[in-house]
């Protein structure tokens, strides 16, 4: 449904380019940073969408992941500002949890205008979830709850405090309703990743899940966690079309986790059009939709300016409510 | 029932043709670098960790790959033992004391098909007991919260200086070394950086995969720049294998005991494979070994150590698996294989990640299979290894460690940090510091820590929530049991080690 709207976008925006985008050659081989250890999502995004566009033919050799971890994308966010700048042949993995540290300020001295947005490829959607044990079945309940007590549900995440799991509570709790000056007193606590602090909701030691759908879906199908809400605009696709949205429950809280790329700011505007029309076609290509049946990813798609306007919108957003509860100062 | 259909369907993960080879390959692998003196198994696995992730591997095959090794460096142990009197690893020690009596006896081949055998039944038996423990403990993890966990992570650094620890104090200055250095990086309870001072790459703290390979791999090369151990060792030549049913239905209930001995051994966090072999050993010599020919290469003394340490070995993959708690080093560096891999051990991993669970206990069934065969024929292979002179071995060994380490990262800085913990490692074994409590403090003090806070944010602040639950008083009766008892019981069987291998040591004199 945006997706036409894009298109239409990035040809006005780019039609008096259109000669010189197609005169742009890309290298042979391409290189994409994935800014965690192997085996994390970034690392999944590198290495998924490296090999259609290998398979596409749109890099004629391969495109080579290389991990870069540290300070949760910092460090491979720094190396592309300082030593690629110009780097054409070069892509960067990145997601919410990139944007929740830009604008948080934990990236020390950067901020997204060193880099430019190429696009999202697909995202997963926040969740708030419960034991199946538990006395509230709907987000309503839940956060009626916490209106008359702020700490009368502990909430666990995959995320450290102040990250993007956490975040989600908070803008669904403002959303509901919560009084600001509570808001900072809603409980949460960081573990180690959403199966560990699933277990423990399972477990009965806390009351709520915040986190992502692929890390719940596991646990929903065994019966142990049941999903209150999803915070995206719509349903999801089945088999998940069971779960009901936080806005279906009068709660104005949208949460996705998007999965894209951002490239050097020095680029040339013909090798970042190039991107952005090599993603749109990776986006429809038959072989990405497999990939997102297959790892459960939702539909989100958007790239070019209507991608960097958003992940602005997303930072600022995030500042605010960081501010509102006292995260940053 | 459900059970056994778990781990049919662990056994169609495990037979495909490619986690076949894995595991054959990690099954040589391993046996090598147990055999090898001075390449424990925390070692080897350390080392093939980055290499597994250089290569791409799916969870399932590296995990494959790497609980081979470690089962096979639990076989390869013996080697080193028997023909040289040296452990290949600690829990071999034991094997010394009448494996290398009947090795100058002219019996090397037959003490190395015995203490095959007897590993075989140790892994076996161990693993079977894995299968029916760990889904049973796992479902019981369900209760534990944060209080409980922050006990038992506190047992867990009570009881690891072990029975047989010597000096308590040492083992408690590593364990706090390693609790400092996880400070370092953003503390997830508040979002706070801790010791980062503005660089980038320690803002997710110190990779602890760095600091095992820095450790063991690299201090181990200095140690064996400082000797100039430049030639191979001496080693006792192999004879021609005759080994009747009868020698081996002789060392049958000597086995059997040992492993079920080694098992409880390696279940209990902090004791280990060491304690295993060892409490089999004592076992069984005063069961069968009246007619003193223990120490004079008995081949029921070549059994009980071999069955007690794989035992223990697999022993403590249960609560390393089921409660995110590792019993001993190599258990830890598994440990951190799996948060590397992003699979959180703990309950929940037996229902979410069942058919890699599955896959990889099945693959310790299929591993030790292929243990045996082997190491049974093909043993003469493995004991021409023993004869390259470390020269050669340790800058290999070196390279593969320092490439597989750059190879995750990409980042020089982390060879540095290799570098300097290769540094650190060598200075605590001069001091004889023991090195697996840094790396566990290193591993469980964010946990240990993240459980206390947690665990004070459910309760406001109220420190009893600590002991309110039955379950965490019980588990820290035993945690003070676990740091008082060596001071009580451990010179007692350290004066009985220390007997024992004096005896050994008349007798090779």
């Amino acid at each position: 449904m945006k997706f036409p709207a894009v298109k239409t976008l990035i040809a006005t925006a780019t039609f008096a380019l259109a000669a010189q985008a197609s005169a742009f050659e890309q290298s042979r081989t391409a290189e994409c940073i994935a800014p965690a250890n192997p085996g994390g999502g970034w690392d999944f995004t590198c290495r998924s969408v490296g090999k259609v566009l290998a398979d596409l033919g749109y890099i004629s050799g391969n495109v080579q992941t290389v991990n870069m971890p540290g300070a949760g994308g910092g460090v491979a966010f720094a190396h592309t500002i300082s030593k690629r700048g110009d780097d054409s042949a070069l892509i960067v993995a990145a997601s919410t949890a990139t944007t929740t540290r830009l604008a948080q300020g934990q990236f020390v001295g950067m901020d997204l205008d060193m880099v430019r947005w190429v696009g999202a490829l697909g995202a997963d959607y926040g969740v708030i979830a419960v034991s199946k044990d538990s006395p509230y079945q709907t987000l309503t309940e839940l956060m009626d709850a916490l209106k008359a007590d702020p700490t009368a549900v502990k909430f666990g995440g995959g995320s450290a405090a102040g990250g993007w799991d956490h975040l989600k509570v908070l803008i669904a709790g403002r959303s509901a309703g919560i009084e600001k000056a509570n808001l900072p007193k809603v409980k949460y606590l960081a573990f180690n990743g959403g199966a560990e602090a699933i277990t423990q909701v399972v477990g009965g030691h806390i009351e709520a899940f915040t986190g992502d759908i692929s890390e719940a879906q596991g646990f929903m199908e065994s019966g142990d966690l049941k999903v209150l809400a999803v915070l995206s605009e719509e349903r999801l696709p089945a088999p998940l079309d069971g779960i009901p949205t936080a806005r279906e429950q009068n709660i104005e809280a949208v949460a996705p986790n998007w999965r894209g790329f951002y490239v050097p700011k020095g680029v040339s505007d013909e090798a970042y059009q190039w991107w952005v029309d090599t993603m749109d076609n990776v986006y429809t290509s038959d072989n990405w939709q497999d990939v997102m049946q297959k790892n459960g990813l939702m539909p989100f798609h958007k790239t070019g300016a209507d991608f960097s306007t958003f992940v602005k919108g997303q930072v600022d957003s995030i500042k605010e409510i960081s501010t509102e509860i006292g995260l940053i100062k | 029932m459900e059970t056994l259909n778990f781990l049919l369907q662990g056994f169609a993960v495990a037979l495909t043709p490619e986690n076949l080879m894995f595991a054959a390959i990690g099954a040589i692998l391993g046996t090598i670098i147990g055999a090898l003196p001075g390449l424990g198994p925390a070692n080897g696995v350390a080392i093939l960790i980055p290499l597994a992730f250089s290569l791409g591997l799916p969870a399932s095959s590296a995990l494959i790959l790497l609980t081979s090794v470690y089962a096979g460096a639990m076989y390869g142990g013996r080697i080193s033992s028997i023909l040289l009197n040296i452990p290949g690893d600690e829990p071999a020690m034991m094997t010394c004391l009448d494996g290398y009596p009947m090795a100058l006896k002219g019996k090397a081949a037959e003490a190395l098909a015995i203490s095959a055998i007897a590993s075989f039944i140790g892994s076996l038996l161990a693993t079977v007991g894995l299968v029916i423990l760990a889904p049973v403990l796992a479902k019981f993890a369900l209760r534990f919260g944060p209080a409980e966990y922050f006990a038992l992570f506190t047992l867990a650094f009570a009881t690891l200086g072990g029975i047989t620890g010597k000096n308590q104090v040492k083992t408690v200055v590593a364990a706090c070394l390693g609790l400092m250095i996880a400070t370092i990086g953003v503390d997830i309870t508040t979002g706070n950086q801790r010791y980062t001072y503005d660089i980038l790459e320690l803002y997710e703290g110190v990779d602890f995969i760095i600091a095992i390979v820095g450790l063991f791999a690299i201090s181990e090369l200095l140690f064996f720049i400082e000797m100039h151990a430049g030639e191979g060792f001496k080693k006792v030549a192999l004879n021609k294998l005759k080994l009747s049913m009868k020698d081996i239905i002789q060392v049958l209930p000597t086995s059997l005991r040992g492993s079920i001995l080694g098992f409880i051994a390696g279940v209990l966090p902090g004791a280990g494979a060491s304690l295993g072999s060892f409490l089999s050993y004592t076992m069984e010599k005063k069961v069968v070994g009246k007619n003193g020919t223990f120490g004079e290469g008995d081949p029921r003394g070549v059994a009980a150590p071999e069955a007690g340490n794989n035992a223990a070995a697999n022993g403590a993959l249960v609560p390393m698996l089921t409660l995110g708690v590792p019993g001993s080093g190599t258990t830890a560096v598994l440990l951190a294989m799996l948060i590397s891999l992003n699979i959180q051990p703990g309950p929940m991993l037996f229902t979410q990640n069942a058919e890699l669970v599955w896959g990889v206990i099945a693959a310790l069934f299929v591993g030790n299979l292929i243990l045996l065969l082997l190491n049974i024929p093909m043993i003469g292979i493995f004991v021409k290894l023993l004869s390259i002179p470390p020269k050669y071995l340790m800058p290999v060994v070196t390279l593969v460690a320092s490439v597989g380490i750059f190879a995750i990262s990409n980042s020089p800085l982390d060879l540095y940090f290799m570098i300097g913990f290769g540094l650190l490692g060598y200075l605590l074994r001069k001091l004889h510091i023991p090195l697996v409590p840094v790396i566990l403090g290193m591993l469980l003090g964010p946990e240990m820590e993240k459980s206390l806070r947690h665990a004070l944010t459910i309760s406001d602040g109220d420190w009893t929530i600590l002991w309110s639950s039955g379950l965490s008083v019980g588990i820290w009766v035993v945690a003070i049991t676990g740091l008082v008892l060596p001071y009580i019981v451990g010179p007692v069987l350290r004066r009985r080690m220390a007997a024992a291998q004096d005896k050994e040591h008349s007798i090779v004199d």
